[in-house]
């Protein structure tokens, strides 16, 4: 066994929010390059534009990227032989959001009562916290700040079998036409196939981590990204929903097995903003 | 692509002249709620109160800022989703509200009592909240402070740049997605 503070986890978690709400990951800034030079509307490509110097302004440090500082979304990949020891894991990750987002100077977004009282819990917390135990000795640490403008378009169906390739496209395609201008394009789309009610939903919010550009190994799976991000992109929704070429900037797809009876299809919708960080302690 | 430079309080003159499509640079003070301030407003206007800002004239900014780092005005700060507040603002553009800052599609209810009024919409782009907040120059806290994020604000802003998303005659940017 190998023992690990619960103190590393709450200064690794607190690290990491802090890098996601300043630093817009490399992947985000390489797709945002690239689409300024396909864009051809005026107005659209001068948002790729502004959306490339505010990711510089926060660099700097003095603001975070975005006003929403999001839902603190965490996913511990835990070595089966590892121990944590000195504290409670869960606090431990909710101590290290509080940080992040005090000493940040992050927006604290989170309410305790989702119906009534709706009181903001004033530190961000509780995180939303994945955890997989995997082999070895070691955690994977990842976490991603999740906007919910862009949350609040996605969308799941339990399509029949018989729905099919053009069933998922059609799905898809219609959950982020219908989404318009709201979730801040260009978009990032990550897309789940397969599992359960709850497990589909999951997929397409890890699918949402996988660098943009980066295809599914499978190459069914890695056409059927390039063919929605075509479908998508023919939208003409365009960089803030002023019309354009590019509404999304990458779509993942991750698939999972599934019943006889069911196509489950998830779109997790992230903003241009889709924040990320991970490290491997 | 020319910037035309106004300043509230906004003038029905004014907003009525105002086009989609158009570039704004906005100067003076607008008004900062979303979604639990609007809730608030309205309440306490069904209630007869008072209104704790005037109105007339008045922008309102859809958005909640981060905290402000010592020595800053602001946080970060960027428009909400408008559509959450569709609800609310037929009778806040009846009381005079002639400019309203978002982003996405509004509801019918809302773009019909811009035509009557002569209110406009302007678009702030998502997601670029640390460069919105450099024409922030003072912020205060007007009311609601027990809702961090959500209280109502009063902001002076210089030059914040906006785009004319739909305009007084009820015509939109948004063309395929009203």
């Amino acid at each position: 066994m190998r023992d690990i503070s619960v103190d590393m986890i709450i200064a690794t978690v607190a690290r990491l929010f802090t890098d996601a709400a300043y630093r817009l990951p490399d992947d985000v800034l390489r797709a945002l390059r690239a689409a300024s030079d396909l864009e051809t509307e005026a107005q659209a490509a001068s948002v790729l534009k502004t959306i490339e110097k505010n990711a510089l302004v926060a660099s700097e440090g003095g603001y975070p990227l975005c006003q929403d500082c999001g839902m603190a979304v965490v996913f511990l990949d835990v070595g089966q032989d590892v121990r944590f020891v000195g504290g409670d894991l869960f606090e431990a990750v909710n101590e290290g959001v509080r940080r992040a987002y005090r000493d940040g100077y992050l927006r604290c977004s989170i309410v305790e009562d989702p119906l009534y009282e709706r009181r903001n819990t004033g530190d961000n917390t509780p995180a939303k916290l994945h955890i997989r135990i995997v082999p070895g000795r070691e955690v994977k640490i990842t976490v991603t700040p999740k906007g919910f403008g862009s949350e609040n378009m996605s969308a799941l169906a339990m399509l029949p079998p018989a729905a099919g390739e053009r069933g998922v496209i059609e799905f898809v395609v219609e959950t982020v036409g219908r989404a318009g201008p709201n979730p801040c394009p260009p978009v990032v789309v990550g897309v789940g196939i397969g599992s359960d009610f709850e497990g589909v939903a999951e997929l397409a919010k890890r699918a949402l981590l996988r660098p943009i550009g980066e295809h599914n190994p499978l190459p069914s799976y890695a056409a059927l990204e390039e063919k929605l991000l075509e479908e998508i992109n023919s939208l003409g929704i365009g960089a803030a929903g002023y019309g354009g070429r590019i509404t999304a900037l990458g779509v993942s797809v991750e698939q999972a097995p599934t019943h006889i009876a069911s196509l489950p299809v998830a779109v997790n919708i992230c903003c241009h903003s889709n924040r990320h960080a991970a490290t491997v302690i | 692509m020319k910037q035309i430079r106004i300043v509230t309080p906004l003038t029905e003159i004014a907003s009525r002249a105002l086009r989609v499509g158009e570039e704004v640079l906005l100067s003076g003070v607008v008004y900062v709620a979303r979604d639990e301030a609007h809730r608030r407003i309205t309440e306490a206007l069904g209630r007869g109160e008072p209104p704790s800002f005037n109105m007339e004239g008045a922008v309102i900014f859809y958005a909640g800022p981060s905290p402000a780092r010592p020595g800053k005005p602001v946080g970060a700060i960027g428009p909400t989703t408008s559509y959450r507040m569709d609800p609310y603002s037929p009778l806040l553009i009846g009381m005079g509200v002639r400019g309203m800052i978002g982003k996405g599609a509004r509801s019918p209810e809302v773009v019909a009592s811009m035509v009557e009024h002569g209110a406009v919409y302007f678009g702030a782009t998502g997601g670029i909240a640390a460069l919105l907040a450099s024409a922030v120059v003072a912020s205060r806290v007007i009311c609601y402070e027990d809702l961090g994020p959500e209280a109502l604000r009063e902001l002076e802003v210089r030059d914040m740049p906006l785009i004319v998303v739909i305009d007084s005659t009820g015509g939109s940017i948004y063309r395929k997605w009203p």
